[in-house]
C-alpha cells in the first residue's frame, strides 16, 4: 500500500487553527496584533542575532558537526538556535543520532514512528513533518502515516504510556508496563520499550524546546518531494509565531528592567552569603509551598478547551488527555524521592542495561546541559550562576513532583519572577501554548542565548523527570 | 612466617582497639535468618562486638539485637510527633571503639550523631547541618573515638570533632560528588575518598589543602571503596561501570591489581575478614544478590546470597575477625543474616566446558578430565591447565572444603580439520557464475545446472534441470530443449542413476524425499525407465498425496482456462511495483524485478504456440513406447506450475536446512512469484538475510548487492537504501558541499572536475589518494598508461591500481 497524496491533502481549503481563527477574529474588531517575526529560524529571536552569534569558522564547525550526525547536512532551524552553544549541541545530536540511527533494539522507521506520535502529542508540526519526512525517505509501511489507526496493533499499544508520559507522567505504573511487555504477540521486548521510552521522552522535551524557541517551520524551497510539500503546506505555518494569548497580559509591577536585573543578582549574591538555618519544618513545607503555589501559576485564560484541529491529529488518539497539576490535592500523589531513584545511581544503571551505551548518552547530556555556563548574566560577567540554573531545574521537577531532600525550595522563590514562572510552566507542561509574550516577558535584559540556555535547561528537566518516572515504573515492574 | 605476622597484627589491632572480644574465647554462633523491616533499609552498621545492628533508611531508624535464631528489635530511634528529614538516613555507622555512639548521613544534608547511653528517649546528640547537599557517607576514625568524616553531594568532606560543634577540617574535591569516603584501617592518618568522575583520591587528615594523590579509578561514578583489613596497600572500589576493582597503592601509581566484572553496578564492597582475596559485592539496580568473590577467579562468584528480593543496600560482616556471617539489609524491607556455609556455589553448576572455533576451521574443546577418558586419539592433544591455583589461601588453618574453590583440571582437546575439505571455495564460484535474472526462465536454469555440474554437484545441477522443465511453459520447454540438447542428456544421465540408487535402498525416506525427481522423471518420459516402474512410482505419490489426485481431474477440465489465469498475475505485478516509484525520489531502481518482464514476454508468445510445439515435444520421445504411456505424460506436461509448488517448497526447505541457503534464494530469485507466494515471508526473509551475509563474508559485495535488488521481500530490499549518503567536500575550498548540482555554493566554482578533459565528472569518479586529483575512470586510465605523472600537472606520481 502506498500513500495516496490526495488523501492528506483532501481538502483544498488551508486548514487554520483555532489559534489563528481567534487571532483572525480579533483582527476583525480592530484590535492592535504585535506582527510576529516570521523570517529566520526562529520566530522569537531575530534572525541577525542568530548570525551574528556564530561567527564564520564557527558556522562552519556547525556544519561539520551536522554533517557528521544527521542525514541531510544540512543547518535546519532547531540546529542553528541550538548553535548558539555549540558545547551543547554537540551531545545532543550525538544522542539523537545514537537514538535514531545506529544500531538499536528498535527498527528506523519505528524509531521515526515513534518520533512523530511524541512530537503530535504536544501538536508539534514542526517536529512531526521532520520525521514524516524521514520516515518517507526509508519507505516501509508508508500507510501509517495515514494515522495512528494504520500503524500495527503493538505501535498503538505504545499510545497509552505516550499520552501519559506526556502530560502526567507520575501517573505512570509498573502495571502499564507490564501490558506493554506481556501481551501475547504485539508485546514489546524490555529493550525495545526503553528504546521506545527514551524516544518519547526525547522528543516530547525536544517539543518543549521549538515551541520554547519559537522555532519556525522549514520551508524548503526545492523539497522535491510531492507528499512533504502537501503536508508542509497543509499545517498552519502560523503556529508558532501567533500569539495565542491575546488577553492583555499585564506584567507583574512592569518594573524598569535594569532595576530587575540588579535585583536578580542581589537576590542571589544574599543566598550565597546567608548562613541563617531554616527550621526543618519551614524547609519541608518550602517544597509543598512550591508545588501548590505551581498550581496557580497559569498564563491566564483558556478555559476554551483547545482540541486541535491540525493534521497532525491524525498521530493522536484520545486527544483531551491533556495536563493536569501534580499539585492538585484531591487524588493526593505520593511525592518522588529524587534520592531514592535518582538518574545517576538508578536510571543510567538501567537504561544502560537494557539499550546499551544510551546511558553514556545521556549523561553527557545532562551533565553538559548542568555544567553549561559563561559566567555572566545579561551585560555582568564573572557570575557564578550555578544556583539560578539549578533553580530552573529543580522547580521543574517540582511541578513534576519531584523532590530534593537537599534542597531548599525558599530558592526558586527568591529568583525566579512569576512572569519566568509562568514561562517555566507553559514550556514544559503544556508547550503548544507558549508565545512570544510569555517569552519576551521575563528577563527582558538578556541576551536571547542566555534565554536558549534555559530552554535548554527546561528540556533537559524535562526530559529527565519523564525518564525517571518511566524508568521507575520499569524497574518496580521488574522486581 | 606469615602466621606469625599475622598474629603480631592481630594483638596489635587488639591492642590499640582496647576491645576484650576475642575471637578464639566466644565464638560467634547463629544461622541463616532474617526479619521483616517496617521499610526499605538504606544502610547497616555493625556493633563491634557484633551482637547488635543498626538499620537505617528514609523511614527506619531501629537496632536490632541478633540472637541465637533470631532478630530482636531492641530501640527505635525514631521518636518524635514529626519526624524530620535528619532522620531520612542515606548512610550509617557504629562507631568500632564506642558502643553508645553512632552516626548517621541525612538526605538533606545534616550529619547527626547519636549516643544511646542518653537518657531520654531521643539519642541525637550532635547535629551538623555544614553540607548544602545530601550526605553520602559518614565514617568513624578506627582508633580515634571523637573523629567522624564525611562525605556530600556538594563536593566536600568534612572531619568533625565530636567536642566541637563545628568541623575541624573541610576537604574539596573540586566540585564532584563525593560517593564514599573511608579511613584506613592501618595508616592513621589517611583516609580515600570516591568520586562521582570515577576518580579516586588519597587525602593525609592533617592537611585539608590538597589532596595527597588521585587517579582515576572507573569509568563512571565510583559508589563504594574499602581497605583491606591486612593488607594495607590494598584498596578495593567498585562503580557503575559494573567492575570492582583491587588497587595497590604502595607503588608510585596506584596499580591495578585484581579486577572483577560484575553483571551491575556495584554499590558495595566489603572485604571479608580472615580470608586475603575475598570480597563481598552488592549492586545497586537490578541484581538482588551478594556474591562474594576470590579475587584470582575474577569470572564467577565464589559464593552467592540470594535471599533478597529487591535490590540488597547495605553489607557487612558480623564480625571483625569472623568470616562466617554476613549482615544484608534490603529495599524489600528484611534485614538478613547469611551463614557462609548455607550460600550457594555457582561453581557447582557452572559447566567448565568450552567450545571455540579457529580462523581455519580447527575446533577446540575442553572438558572435565573425567569427562573426557583417555581416548588416544592421534589428533587429540590433551593440555593441562589450573595447576596453579590448587593451594588454599592460608596456612595456619586446616583446609576446610566450603572454604575452598573448587578446583577444576580441564582436557584441551584440538581437532584440526582439513583445509580441503571444509572449503568454501564451491559457493564463491556459484555465486559469482549463477546467473539470477537476465535472461528467459529456461536459460537460466539451463545455466545454473551448467555451473553447478561444473563445480560437481550433480544434485545441484539436477534440481536446476528439473525446474526448468517444471516451470516451464510446454512452449519454452521445447525451444529450451532444442537449444541445449547437447547439454541435457548428459544431465539425464547422472539423474537416472540417482534415482535407480534411491529404488535400491527402497526405504520411506528416501522415496519422499526423491518424490520431486521421481515425478519429474515421468513427466520427461525416460527411457532409461521401464514403463512399469513408472506406473508404480505414480501410484505411490498419487494415492499419498491427496491435492494431487484434484489436480489430475482440474487440468483434464480446464485445460485451456490455464492461460488466461497466468496473464492476470504479470498486469498484477505491474501495478504492485510501478507505485513505488511515484513515492521514491528515483535516485536508482529501487523495486526491479528482471524476472517479470521477461516473464511476462514467455507467457505473450506462450498461448498460440503452445498446442503445436508442445505435442512436438511429447512426440519425439515417445516414439519408442506403446501408447497406454503417453496418454498420462500428456497430461503431466500440462500440469500447472503450481503443482509442483509444495513440492518445490520442500526442496527448498530442505536445501536450507542442510546449509545450501544459497541455493535455496537463488531459487527463490530464479523461479520469481512462481514459488513467491509459497513461501511464508519470514522464512524468505530469514534465508534471505544469511544468504546476504555469507556472501559479504566472503566479500562477494556485488552479488550480495545483486541478491538484494532481485528480492521481492521489503524488508530485504531497504537494506541497499540505508546509509546511501555520500558526503563530500568541494574540492576547491575544502568545505562541504550541500547536495545540490555540481557548483560549491561557497567558491562558486564547479567541483569534481576532471584533470584530464576539464569537464565535470558525472558518475564514476577516481581520483588520486595522493594528490586528490583526479576524473573520468576512462579518462584516467588512458593517461596513466602513457604518462605516471598526475594530469593536473602537480607533480606527484599517481599510481593507478
Amino acid at each position: 500500500m502506498n500513500v495516496n497524496p490526495e488523501s492528506i491533502g483532501s481538502s483544498n481549503s488551508y486548514q487554520i487553527c483555532n489559534n489563528c481563527q481567534k487571532v483572525l477574529r480579533k483582527k476583525e474588531k480592530g484590535m492592535r496584533i504585535p506582527r510576529p517575526l516570521t523570517s529566520g529560524p526562529s520566530a522569537f529571536i531575530p534572525e541577525k542575532e542568530i548570525l551574528e552569534a556564530t561567527p564564520v569558522d564557527m558556522h562552519t564547525n556547525l556544519l561539520l558537526l551536522v554533517g557528521d550526525y544527521s542525514s541531510s547536512g544540512q543547518l535546519n532551524h532547531l540546529t542553528q538556535v541550538m548553535g548558539l552553544h555549540p558545547q551543547y549541541l554537540e551531545s545532543f545530536l550525538r544522542c539523537q543520532f545514537y537514538l535514531l540511527r545506529i544500531d538499536g533494539p528498535l527498527p528506523q522507521h519505528y524509531r521515526h514512528y515513534i518520533a512523530i506520535m511524541a512530537a503530535a502529542r504536544h501538536q508539534c508540526s514542526f517536529l512531526v513533518n521532520m520525521h514524516v519526512h524521514e520516515f518517507l525517505q526509508i519507505g516501509m509501511c508508508l500507510e501509517w502515516l495515514n494515522g495512528l489507526d494504520f500503524a500495527p496493533q503493538r505501535l498503538r499499544n505504545l499510545n497509552e504510556i505516550n499520552k501519559i508520559l506526556a502530560h502526567r507522567p507520575w501517573l505512570i505504573t509498573k502495571e502499564h508496563i507490564q501490558k506493554l511487555v506481556k501481551t501475547g504477540e504485539n508485546s514489546w521486548s524490555l529493550a525495545e520499550l526503553v528504546h521506545a521510552v527514551v524516544l518519547l521522552a526525547h522528543f516530547h522535551a525536544l517539543a518543549s524546546f521549538v515551541f520554547g524557541s519559537g522555532i519556525n517551520p522549514e520551508v524548503d524551497a526545492d523539497a522535491s518531494n510531492r507528499f512533504q510539500d502537501v503536508a508542509v503546506n497543509n499545517f498552519c505555518v502560523c503556529d508558532l509565531a501567533n500569539d495565542n494569548n491575546l488577553e492583555d497580559f499585564l506584567l507583574p509591577g512592569m518594573v524598569d528592567s535594569v532595576s530587575e536585573l540588579e535585583a536578580l543578582m542581589e537576590r542571589m549574591k544574599r543566598l550565597q552569603e546567608e548562613e541563617e538555618e531554616a527550621s526543618q519544618e519551614e524547609m519541608a513545607t518550602r517544597f509543598e509551598k512550591e508545588k501548590e503555589e505551581s498550581l496557580l501559576v497559569t498564563s491566564g485564560a483558556f478555559e476554551d478547551e483547545i482540541v486541535p484541529v491540525s493534521n497532525v491529529s491524525r498521530f493522536v488518539s484520545d486527544p483531551t488527555f491533556g495536563y493536569q497539576d501534580f499539585a492538585r490535592r484531591e487524588d493526593n500523589l505520593p511525592t518522588f524521592r529524587a534520592q531514592d531513584f535518582s538518574w545517576d545511581d538508578h536510571g543510567f544503571s538501567l537504561v544502560n542495561r537494557l539499550y546499551s551505551d544510551i546511558g553514556h548518552m545521556l549523561d553527557e547530556k545532562f551533565r553538559t546541559v548542568s555544567n553549561l555556563t559563561y559566567y555572566n548574566m545579561a551585560t555582568h560577567e564573572d557570575i557564578d550562576t550555578t544556583m539560578l540554573r539549578r533553580a530552573l531545574f529543580n522547580y521543574v521537577h517540582c511541578m513534576f513532583g519531584i523532590k530534593y531532600d537537599d534542597y531548599d525550595y525558599g530558592e526558586v522563590n527568591q529568583l525566579l519572577e512569576r512572569s519566568l514562572k509562568v514561562y517555566i510552566k507553559t514550556v514544559t507542561c503544556y508547550p503548544e501554548r507558549t508565545t512570544r509574550r510569555m517569552y519576551d516577558s521575563y528577563w527582558r535584559q538578556f541576551r536571547h542565548s542566555e534565554k536558549v540556555h534555559v530552554n535548554l535547561l527546561l528540556m533537559e528537566a524535562r526530559m529527565q523527570a519523564e525518564l525517571l518516572y518511566a524508568l521507575r515504573a520499569i524497574t518496580h515492574y521488574m522486581t | 612466617m606469615v602466621k606469625l605476622l599475622l598474629a603480631q597484627d592481630h594483638q596489635k589491632m587488639e591492642k590499640m582497639a582496647r576491645v576484650t572480644t576475642a575471637l578464639g574465647s566466644n565464638t560467634i554462633s547463629g544461622c541463616t535468618m532474617f526479619c521483616h523491616l517496617d521499610a526499605p533499609a538504606n544502610a547497616i552498621s555493625v556493633c563491634r562486638d557484633a551482637a547488635q545492628v543498626v538499620v537505617a533508611g528514609r523511614n527506619i531508624f531501629k537496632i536490632y539485637a541478633l540472637e541465637e535464631e533470631q532478630f530482636v528489635e531492641k530501640l527505635n530511634l525514631r521518636v518524635g510527633r514529626k519526624p524530620s528529614l535528619n532522620f531520612s538516613c542515606a548512610d550509617v555507622m557504629w562507631h568500632q571503639m564506642d558502643e553508645n555512639l553512632l552516626a548517621t548521613a541525612a538526605t538533606n544534608g545534616a550529619v547527626v550523631t547519636w549516643n544511646l547511653g542518653k537518657p531520654s528517649r531521643n539519642k541525637q546528640d550532635q547535629l551538623f547541618t555544614e553540607h548544602k547537599r545530601t550526605v553520602n557517607k559518614v565514617c568513624f576514625h578506627p582508633t580515634e573515638v571523637h573523629m567522624l568524616l564525611s562525605g556530600s553531594q556538594d563536593g566536600y568532606m568534612k572531619c568533625f570533632d565530636l567536642r566541637r560543634k563545628e568541623s575541624v577540617s573541610t576537604f574539596s574535591g573540586q566540585s564532584e560528588s563525593v560517593r564514599d569516603v573511608q579511613f584506613s584501617i592501618r595508616d592513621y592518618f589517611t583516609f580515600a575518598a570516591s568520586f562521582e568522575n570515577g576518580n579516586v583520591q588519597l587525602w593525609d587528615i592533617r592537611r585539608p589543602d590538597r589532596y595527597e594523590r588521585m587517579f582515576t579509578a572507573h569509568n563512571g561514578p565510583v559508589f563504594c571503596c574499602d581497605w583491606h583489613p591486612e593488607d594495607r596497600g590494598w584498596l578495593a572500589t567498585g562503580g557503575r561501570d559494573k567492575m570492582v576493582k583491587v588497587w595497590d597503592i604502595t607503588t608510585n601509581r596506584a596499580k591495578e591489581i585484581h579486577c572483577v566484572q560484575t553483571i551491575a553496578s556495584v554499590a558495595r564492597v566489603k572485604w571479608r575478614p580472615e580470608r586475603k582475596y575475598h570480597l563481598a559485592t552488592c549492586s545497586m539496580m537490578v541484581d538482588h544478590n551478594i556474591y562474594v568473590w576470590d579475587m584470582r577467579r575474577p569470572f564467577i562468584p565464589f559464593a552467592t546470597f540470594e535471599e533478597h528480593k529487591d535490590v540488597t543496600t547495605g553489607i557487612v560482616w558480623r564480625h571483625l575477625h569472623d568470616p562466617g556471617f554476613l549482615l544484608s539489609g534490603s529495599k524489600d524491607s528484611t534485614l538478613y543474616q547469611h551463614k557462609f556455609k548455607d550460600a550457594s556455589r555457582p561453581v557447582d553448576k557452572a559447566n567448565p566446558e568450552g567450545l571455540c572455533f579457529g580462523l581455519f576451521g580447527d575446533l577446540a574443546f575442553a572438558a572435565k578430565e573425567s569427562l573426557i577418558s583417555g581416548g588416544g586419539d592421534s589428533n587429540r592433544k590433551p593440555y593441562g591447565s589450573g595447576g596453579d591455583r590448587r593451594y588454599p589461601i592460608f596456612f595456619f588453618k586446616k583446609p576446610d572444603l566450603t572454604e575452598q574453590f573448587a578446583h577444576e583440571s580441564s582436557a584441551l582437546s584440538v581437532f584440526e580439520t582439513d583445509l580441503e575439505s571444509s572449503r568454501m571455495d564451491w559457493f564463491v564460484k556459484t555465486a559469482r557464475r549463477y546467473l539470477l535474472s537476465g535472461k528467459p526462465f529456461g536459460e537460466l536454469c539451463d545455466h545454473n545446472a551448467k555451473v553447478a555440474k561444473e563445480l560437481n554437484r550433480p544434485q545441484v545441477s539436477t534440481t536446476w534441470t528439473m525446474l526448468r522443465i517444471m516451470y516451464s511453459d510446454p512452449g519454452n520447454l521445447a525451444t529450451a530443449t532444442s537449444i541445449s540438447k547437447g547439454g541435457s542428456v548428459p544431465l539425464m544421465n547422472s539423474f537416472n542413476m540417482k534415482e535407480i540408487a534411491a529404488g535400491g535402498l527402497g526405504s520411506e525416506s528416501r522415496l519422499d524425499r526423491g518424490k520431486g525427481e521421481i515425478r519429474q522423471d515421468t513427466i520427461h518420459l525416460d527411457p532409461g525407465n521401464s514403463l512399469i516402474n513408472n506406473n508404480d512410482e505414480n501410484e505411490e505419490t498419487e494415492g499419498s498425496e491427496g491435492p494431487a489426485d484434484y489436480l489430475f481431474g482440474d487440468v483434464e477440465l480446464e485445460d485451456d482456462d490455464l492461460y488466461p489465469m497466468e496473464h492476470e498475475n504479470p498486469t498484477a505485478e505491474e501495478a504492485e511495483y510501478s507505485l513505488p516509484q511515484e513515492a521514491f525520489p528515483l535516485r536508482h531502481e529501487i523495486v526491479d524485478n528482471p524476472s517479470v518482464p521477461e516473464h511476462l514476454q514467455d507467457k505473450v508468445d506462450s498461448p498460440h504456440v503452445s498446442g503445436n510445439e508442445a505435442e512436438a515435444v511429447c512426440l519425439t520421445p515417445i516414439k519408442s513406447f506403446s501408447l497406454i504411456s503417453i496418454s498420462q505424460p500428456l497430461y503431466e506436461s500440462h500440469l500447472p506450475a503450481s503443482f509442483f509448488s509444495p513440492v518445490v517448497r520442500e526442496m527448498l526447505q530442505h536445501y536450507a536446512e542442510a546449509g545450501d541457503v544459497q541455493m535455496a534464494v537463488s531459487v527463490l530469485i530464479v523461479l520469481g512469484d512462481r514459488i513467491r507466494k509459497e513461501v511464508d515471508e519470514l522464512t524468505q526473509e530469514h534465508w534471505y538475510t544469511s544468504y546476504i551475509d555469507l556472501l559479504q563474508r566472503f566479500e562477494l559485495w556485488n552479488v550480495s548487492n545483486e541478491v538484494i535488488k532481485l528480492s521481492t521481500s521489503s524488508a530485504i530490499n531497504c537494506l541497499n537504501q540505508t546509509s546511501t549518503t555520500l558526503h563530500i567536500n568541494c574540492s576547491n575550498c575544502k568545505r562541504p558541499m550541500s547536495n545540490k548540482g555540481w557548483i560549491c555554493d561557497r567558491c562558486h566554482q564547479c567541483a569534481s572536475i576532471c584533470a584530464v578533459c576539464h569537464h565535470v565528472v558525472k558518475g564514476l569518479f577516481v581520483w588520486c589518494q595522493g594528490c586528490s586529483h583526479g576524473g573520468h575512470l576512462e579518462h584516467i586510465m588512458n593517461w596513466l598508461k602513457s604518462s605516471s605523472h598526475c594530469p593536473a600537472g602537480c607533480g606527484h606520481l599517481c599510481e593507478y591500481t
